[in-house]
């Protein structure tokens, strides 16, 4: 198992290399940094090209790869374009401020001028806040229902699940949440309900606080809830199906278990594993829709820091995101495939 | 001996998108306390499902038990609920099955499985089940079974598997144990190893056997009497010497035909039957044997021949005398 | 009365002559079986109709009229979805809106449809280091976020294209980008799938035969694995066309889509958020209509997934 770790490992640095240069291609080539810098006056030709120095953008692309990727604080700068390195007043050398991605610089934000990492760092809990409260309850309603209706299969709440299942998971997430904040906050209000809020982390009366957060998490927790559990519980449905059918269970029958112990010991073993595998994948991915739900529900998250960024043209900071969840996503891939050998003894023991 | 199985006129059928399967046909046979049954018949004859429809362990819908007794014990098996059956299943009538690598739960221990009925129908605790379970692995001749107790299926050989299931199956020392095809999947070196460790088993616990297979030749040794099937309907019931000395059902011959013998002549061909299997949905009329039989008259078309005994102990389903040609 | 020989003749005479089933016809059938799937086509159909049957009722530029005077009113006979924040007909907008999103959510899965059998294909049949270096950017491509990537690049793409003509209308050239750049995105789960086909089947005796005849790599790609491959490609097409609508709808909904002055039923989204709680029919009727579009989609989705199921080809 531990070579199988190891193996893992060693698979996913090249993995990391393709993404890393893909992101570096895409930024180089959208990201045009000399035309927002400037904000919205014209650039002067001499200003223009002291900026591409001190950018470092006359310099070959590999060398401006390896910049990103690590950094020119070990580099002298030459700003002015004497051809010769830079001083500054104490005649020291002067060198890079960058010390690139593998060191955790992901760059300053054209806008706030705050290091980009701390600005994610800032929002990403608020993320991670919505998307695990989201993904347990998915799991656990899921699970219920899939089982539920593989056991009742062809029963009329099956048929029901299962048009409910197509009709959430071709929901697109604005009708969905905008819908339910007309019910759930307009409608609530109108008819004198406690009505839920619909923006932000708290009441900015209220102030933050745990039960605030609670409140608030409810209306964007059910529309991302809602469309994933859709789309899961048809899959444990047809994975506990498949299971149902398989001899082990007729075995399991012949020595005359009970059923409730051939469901939730011999069956469902089989029939979630692979689910670990779907959920371990999607994790990072939920974080796609956020970008939708943040927004409509202004939940101050790194999805929303997102689209608010992108609207000004605020090219590190985008970058710097989608570098984060890339690396998530190889970083989950690794956990979820390790977490899966284990749990199927199958491949553990071999 | 006294009878503990005695099924009548069972008749199992399925709904399909095509129409209705009849998979079983109204079979009947006894089994005696101590007794080995051997059940022979080509694939899809209906010789698994007649014992799984026995067991209680044919999904209803789309299967039908459209008629028919399974008295065990003079206590009809087919009226029982799922909760009453049971505690005979796995405790009393335990089965085998054909295939050890699918028919055990990948993710669950050996010893877990095992340990599973022991706990459930002799009520022991975890340990008493846990050094029971080790004596029956030692018992079907596992190595080093303390090790093999946490060992997972697919850590162990194809024929490991099945002395493994079979373990499962006697652990609670049941009087009949159902054997479906429990060979097939083995090589045959490996075959001859199981057939030998059951007989062993048989005589130390006295159990009855319902040994089911398409191959005639492993019956020789093992059975005492032999019902042979085709489409669902009992052809020939007789003694296994019998059958063999004297086979009266044109199926019988065709099986034995197509037997490699050691004191056939190497210029004699084997037979094969012509023909295709059965389509088993809809009743036949007159006998499903007919399109592929050689010894075939007009009337084998009209009329499903009904088994009557030709012998003291002998029965067989057909209008033709096989050893003169003409009706009987 | 017939002997036995005659019976077993008149069996293999019908067997004979009795003309097959094509895979197609095979595959038909089983659909029509599946109550949701001919739903889900009829729906399709419907919609179909209504977008395209909807613009012979509706001129274009009624549905661009811009009256202030009667903005954001609520659903009545003269305007059955309402008006919007601009007092253009909504109804009248979500048929051309439709007409636009149907056409991405098509163009876009042929843009994916191109670069991923193209990718698959070679990957799958030559193997070795082309297959390594391909899978590898496939795997990092699947690793970078889509919506996040999209908006990136609908951002910085979206006016690279200049408006253009067709049919005597004008289209914004943000259409052609989102085409663009949806397809150059979801083009990895096609190569997967066919290079997994490819692999499979190029071990298969047909393509030795091919071989030894002297068809050439070429021939053989196209003409006989290709072939054999098309069910799960089918398949997940026709859901890639519901995943490109939905992926539109939500870039548009942002503001990073599609641009004026083509409509989109995603675009039509855009505005809805500010007037959440007084003009529902803002977002209603599109998401309604993305809803209708996308469940129909999946309904045929599933169908085929059934019908072309390689294990039910022999009946």
């Amino acid at each position: 198992m531990g070579r199988y770790i190891v193996r893992r490992l060693l698979q996913a640095i090249p993995l990391l290399f393709i993404i890393s240069v893909i992101l570096f291609v895409l930024s180089v080539e959208m990201g045009d940094p000399l035309a927002t810098f400037g904000g919205r006056q014209v650039i002067k030709s001499e200003d223009r090209k002291r900026l591409t120095r001190q950018l470092g953008l006359d310099k070959p692309l590999y060398v401006q790869y390896i910049v990103w990727l690590v950094g020119n604080d070990w580099m002298t700068m030459d700003v002015n374009g004497d051809g010769k390195p830079d001083v500054d007043e104490n005649g020291q050398l002067v060198y890079g401020t960058r010390k690139g991605i593998l060191r955790g610089d992901l760059g300053t934000s054209f806008v706030t001028k705050q290091p980009v990492t701390e600005m994610i760092a800032e929002r990403l809990p608020n993320t991670l806040l919505l998307m695990i409260t989201s993904e347990v309850i998915i799991l656990i309603v899921a699970l219920v229902i899939g089982l539920a209706s593989a056991l009742k299969q062809y029963s009329i709440f099956d048929h029901t699940v299962t048009a409910f299942s197509f009709i959430g998971y071709s929901m697109p997430i604005p009708l969905l949440a905008l819908g339910l904040i007309y019910i759930f906050a307009v409608y609530f209000k109108r008819w004198g309900l406690p009505y839920f809020p619909t923006g932000g982390m708290f009441d900015p009366q209220a102030g933050p606080s745990w039960q605030q957060t609670a409140w608030h998490l409810v209306l964007p927790v059910t529309a991302i809830s809602l469309i994933s559990i859709a789309g899961y519980s048809r899959y444990v449905r047809g994975s506990m199906l498949e299971v149902i059918q398989q001899d082990y269970i007729r075995t399991a029958r012949a020595k005359g278990l009970a059923e409730r112990r051939v469901v939730f010991i011999h069956a469902l073993k089989n029939a979630a594993l692979p689910l670990v595998t779907i959920v371990g994948l999607d994790l990072p991915f939920l974080l796609a829709g956020a970008v939708v739900t943040e927004t409509i529900f202004a939940w101050p998250g790194m999805g929303r820091l997102f689209y608010d960024h992108t609207t000004r043209s605020d090219f590190p900071v985008l970058m710097g995101i989608i570098m984060i969840i890339a690396v998530l996503v190889v970083v989950f891939q690794l956990i979820t495939d390790v977490t899966y050998s284990f749990l199927d003894p199958r491949i553990r023991y071999d | 001996m006294p009878t503990i199985l005695d099924v009548k006129n069972l008749q199992t059928r399925f709904k399909t998108y095509d129409g209705l399967v009849y998979a079983v046909n109204g079979i009947s046979y006894t089994l005696d306390e101590g007794e080995t049954l051997g059940v022979v018949g080509e694939s899809g004859c209906g010789k698994s499902v007649s014992v799984l429809s026995v067991m209680g362990l044919i999904p209803q819908p789309p299967g039908i038990i459209a008629g028919g007794q399974a008295l065990y014990h003079d206590s009809d098996l087919l009226k029982k609920s799922d909760d009453e059956i049971r505690h005979i299943r796995g405790r009393e009538i335990a089965m085998v099955f054909q295939d050890p690598m699918t028919s055990l739960n990948p993710v669950l221990t050996i010893g877990f499985q095992i340990t599973e009925p022991l706990q459930l129908h002799m009520a022991m605790t975890a340990q008493q089940a846990r050094d029971r379970t080790i004596e029956l692995l030692s018992m079907v001749g596992i190595p080093q079974p303390d090790r093999a107790f946490d060992n997972y299926p697919h850590q162990f050989s194809g024929g490991m598997r099945q002395r493994a299931m079979i373990a499962m199956a006697i652990s609670c020392m049941p009087q009949i144990l159902i054997a479906d095809e429990p060979t097939t999947a083995l090589d045959v070196t490996i075959q001859a190893q199981i057939v030998d460790l059951v007989k062993r088993l048989r005589d130390e616990i006295g159990m009855a056997i319902i040994w089911i297979t398409h191959d005639l030749g492993i019956i020789a040794g093992l059975a005492q009497r032999v019902i042979v099937m085709y489409a669902g309907f009992i052809v020939e019931h007789s003694s296994v010497d019998e059958v063999y000395d004297n086979p009266r059902h044109p199926y019988t011959l065709s099986l034995l035909g197509a037997l490699p013998r050691v004191d056939m002549s190497r210029s004699e061909r084997l037979t094969s039957i012509p023909g295709m299997p059965p389509n088993l949905i809809g009743l036949p009329k007159g006998c499903p044997f007919a399109p592929r039989c050689r010894f075939v008259v007009d009337r084998c078309r009209e009329e499903n021949p009904p088994l009557t005994p030709i012998a003291p102990g002998h029965q067989i389903a057909c209008w033709v005398d096989v050893r003169t040609g003409g009706l009987r | 009365m017939a002997t036995a020989s005659e019976a077993l003749s008149a069996i293999h005479e019908e067997t004979l002559t009795k003309q097959p089933l094509t895979p197609a016809q095979l595959a038909w059938r089983r659909f029509r079986r599946h109550k949701m799937a001919m739903f889900g086509l009829l729906l399709l159909i419907l919609l179909i109709v209504y977008v395209v049957g909807g613009s012979f009722v509706f001129a274009e530029k009624y549905a661009n009229f811009v009256n202030t005077g009667i903005k954001l009113q609520a659903p009545s006979q003269a305007h059955p979805f309402g008006t919007d924040a601009v007092g253009r007909d909504i109804l009248a907008r979500s048929i051309y809106g439709g007409q636009i999103s149907l056409l991405i959510g098509l163009a876009a899965v042929i843009v994916a449809l191109a670069a991923g059998v193209t990718i698959g294909a070679l990957s799958g049949y030559y193997g070795g280091w082309i297959d390594s270096i391909l899978m590898r950017f496939t795997e990092a491509m699947l690793c970078i976020p889509q919506l996040f990537l999209l908006i990136v690049a609908a951002k910085y793409l979206g006016d690279k294209i200049h408006n253009f003509q067709a049919f005597g209308r004008e289209f914004s050239g943000s259409v052609i980008v989102i085409i663009l750049i949806i397809g150059f995105d979801s083009w990895m789960y096609l190569a997967r799938i066919v290079r997994s086909q490819f692999l499979s089947l190029k071990e298969q005796e047909f393509v030795t035969a091919a071989r030894c005849t002297g068809t050439s790599n070429l021939a053989i790609i196209a003409y006989h694995i290709l072939p054999n491959s098309v069910a799960p490609i089918i398949v997940n097409a026709t859901l890639g066309v519901a995943n490109a609508i939905l992926t539109e709808a939500y870039i548009s909904f942002l503001g990073l889509g599609v641009r004026q002055p083509t409509a989109t039923w995603g675009n039509m989204l855009e505005s809805a958020n500010r007037y959440l709680e007084t003009a529902p029919w803002l977002w209603f009727f599109p998401g309604l209509l993305i809803l209708l579009t996308v469940l129909a989609i999946n309904f045929v989705g599933d169908g085929l997934r059934d019908a072309l199921d390689p294990r039910a080809m022999v009946e």
